[in-house]
């Protein structure tokens, strides 16, 4: 093995020009104002079969609201993620059964695959341009959660909405080191594979439902 | 060489004959093409971004065993374990090894063109390993036994009803209860099929869009989720790249992210972009146990090695120039009989399985200029079509020595008035002369080619002739 990574490399150095220069990347981004931002990022989403929710302090309720809508029995959250207590404190007595995903994947494969409805997670940045949640999964909110339910639910902060990824990837230094797993999620999961027609939900969830909490509504 | 045993020519002459695969790539290639247009509707932008990309992806590889040696130290750094192949027997073996140690008789795939590439679900099933592949459209082609026809819509050619005859045929217990063939009926049915595999299946496999050096992240962009379902719920995750696919800094994502999107499909991005750097670390639920990188050259060092010839090399297969081809609409990815297809397969392929065999494929092009118009990173395709044409026919002993009987003769006669200074003015001077005889009796000497155009008229002086007249020398 290290005889095929003697012979690439020493091929490729061989005959190897001189290196041209790193390229010129101003960061693109734009000046857009708080509304502008959640505007142009529910409009994005919503074109992508995203569902847009603004909500205030009350959110869990909202939420659990749409979970009756759509017949959802129960919702899975991490307990120790940094929406666990809001959302426990919120919860209606009446609402989805919440069920705590706190196993590592292998305790809790079958309940996570065959008995879920739905799965909750906080979110790191949105991205106004379009209209992508920036999810950086934890030890609390693990891969598996915005992936494997039918339906993945999230909690944005309005004031967490950057114009485009460039910008928060230049923001937050992602070059200086990412976790195991960083992922851009927009909208549900779809299919153009037969007769390139749309379907949603092929693989991963079907709905994707954001609320985005804006500080400013508690006034 | 003769004409029959052309690989190219025969896949062509099949793939004509298959009118309703036709008909299905000419209307999803039409889709396509409004997409991609509707995405790019600011044209300043678009230019800047290919500006972008071109420099991006040409820093990367006049910098390429520098940045392969970053790539290896940062993902050993993370954890990933890193392989290097050859070519494609020495990746196949790699991979089947890994998938041995780990005691797996199935392996979850993610789309990986480089694994068409390298033949490995071949490779796997001949080892008794099965390969599950998970993305819709090459789930169907697997079902069919065929390969992909377009390197991001591997099943363009089949329509609803071909599906879903192949679904009733391949999960007969689940069709019970599908009596609608719509393509969402189909879809969950496919989602119902995987699901199983996804929750069981201990070895995901998948390729990569970009690998970036400085941080020894693997780059994943996809619609479905079956590319996060392969890389995040098995134990082990194995991805499979060619070496040209690393990028030098995290930030170079995007504008290539922007581009390969938009180009391919039309979408301002892609439902799941997933950015992997490393396996499950301690106190971490899920995720992969161990994640594997196999960096396959298989050829494109020795592209490398060639300044020209290496901007084959900045391409990230977003397929927008087949996606434009007037070539691939006609006969569609299965008529060039070649993994790439396409303008960038027209180039690429002779250059990984060398002249002598697909130096043909150089041909199937009207040198139209529409691939390099779109493509997101400027490969200049027409020209390179053009560099390996001239060397394909450098390398035969005879002009048109591949040709049958009357064309062998006419391209003959037709180098040898070109290659004398005389012959040519006689040439010349006599169709000067007798430039009327086109017009009237030798008029249908053309035969069908003048049906639907305008026969081509003979000047009554030579450009020669006239520079002449105005005084210019041979010089």
């Amino acid at each position: 093995m290290t005889e095929a990574r003697t012979a690439i490399l020493g091929g490729l150095r061989r005959t190897a020009a001189a290196p041209g220069p790193m390229p010129e990347l101003p960061v693109r981004r734009f000046d857009w104002d708080l509304d502008e931002r959640l505007d142009r990022f529910q409009q994005a989403l919503a074109a992508v079969h995203g569902e847009v929710h603004r909500v205030g302090a009350d959110w869990p309720r909202v939420l659990a609201g749409l979970l009756q809508q759509a017949g959802a029995a129960n919702l899975r959250y991490g307990p120790g993620g940094p929406l666990a207590a809001a959302l426990t404190a919120g919860w209606p007595a009446d609402g989805a059964r919440l069920v705590p995903h706190d196993q590592a994947v292998e305790d809790c494969r079958g309940d996570l695959f065959d008995a879920t409805d739905a799965g909750f997670t906080s979110c790191r940045a949105g991205i106004a341009e379009t209209g992508s949640l920036v999810l950086w999964p934890t030890p609390a909110e693990p891969r598996l959660l915005s992936l494997i339910p039918p339906m993945h639910c999230v909690l944005l902060e309005a004031a967490r909405i950057v114009s485009t990824l460039h910008e928060l990837m230049a923001a937050e230094v992602w070059g200086g080191g990412l976790p195991t797993n960083a992922l851009v999620i927009t909208g549900p999961s779809k299919s153009a594979d037969i007769e390139q027609t749309l379907t949603y939900g092929v693989h991963g969830p079907a709905r994707l439902i954001v609320l985005v909490r804006d500080e400013r509504r508690r006034a | 060489m003769s004409l029959s045993s052309s690989p190219f020519r025969a896949s062509a002459a099949a793939a004509l004959g298959r009118d309703r695969a036709r008909g299905n790539i000419r209307r999803a290639m039409d889709g396509l093409v409004a997409k991609r247009a509707a995405a790019f509707a600011d044209a300043a932008e678009l230019e800047r971004l290919r500006d972008q990309g071109r420099a991006i992806r040409d820093y990367a590889l006049s910098r390429l065993p520098a940045l392969l040696e970053q790539l290896e130290e940062r993902c050993s750094a993370n954890g990933i374990q890193v392989h290097w192949a050859r070519d494609a027997a020495e990746a196949n073996r790699i991979v089947v090894g890994l998938c041995r140690s780990y005691g797996t008789d199935a392996v979850l795939k993610g789309k990986s063109m480089v694994s068409e590439e390298i033949g490995l679900n071949a490779a796997l099933a001949a080892a008794g390993i099965e390969p599950v592949e998970t993305d819709l459209g090459e789930l169907i082609i697997q079902l069919a036994h065929e390969h992909p026809s377009h390197i991001v819509a591997p099943a363009v050619h089949k329509d609803r009803a071909e599906i879903a005859a192949l679904f009733r045929k391949h999960f007969p217990d689940q069709c019970a209860t599908v009596t609608d063939p719509g393509i969402e009926a189909l879809t969950a049915l496919a989602r119902r099929v995987m699901r199983e595999r996804f929750g069981a299946v201990r070895v995901g496999l998948s390729g990569v869009n970009f690998a970036v050096a400085e941080t020894g992240t693997l780059c994943l962009v996809e619609n479905e989720g079956n590319g996060r379902m392969s890389t995040t719920a098995p134990d082990v995750h194995i991805a499979v790249t060619g070496i040209e696919k690393v990028v030098a800094r995290l930030e170079h994502l995007a504008p290539l992210l922007t581009l390969l999107t938009r180009s391919a499909t039309g979408q301002p991005v892609t439902t799941y972009v997933n950015l992997i750097s490393g396996p499950r670390r301690a106190g971490e639920r899920d995720g992969p146990r161990e994640v594997h990188l196999v960096l396959v050259d298989n050829g494109r060092a020795r592209i490398h090695a060639d300044p020209e010839l290496r901007e084959t090399l900045r391409c990230i297969r977003c397929g927008a120039c087949m996606n434009h081809c007037p070539v691939y609409a006609r006969i569609g990815g299965h008529g060039y009989g070649t993994v790439y297809p396409g303008p960038i397969g027209a180039i690429l392929e002779p250059q990984l399985q060398g002249l002598e065999r697909q130096g043909e494929l150089a041909e199937a092009s009207s040198l139209c200029g529409a691939c390099a118009e779109v493509c997101p990173v400027r490969i200049p395709i027409p020209s390179l079509l053009n560099r390996l044409r001239f060397e394909h026919a450098a390398g035969q002993a005879v002009p048109g020595g591949g040709r049958p009987g009357r064309q062998r003769w006419v391209w003959r006669a037709w180098s040898q008035l070109h290659a004398s200074p005389r012959l040519y003015r006689g040439m010349t001077a006599a169709a000067a002369r007798l430039r009327g005889l086109l017009d009237g009796p030798l008029a249908s000497a053309l035969g069908p080619w003048t049906r639907t155009r305008t026969p081509p008229r003979v000047a009554p002086a030579s450009l020669h002739v006239l520079a002449r007249r105005e005084g210019f020398g041979d010089d």
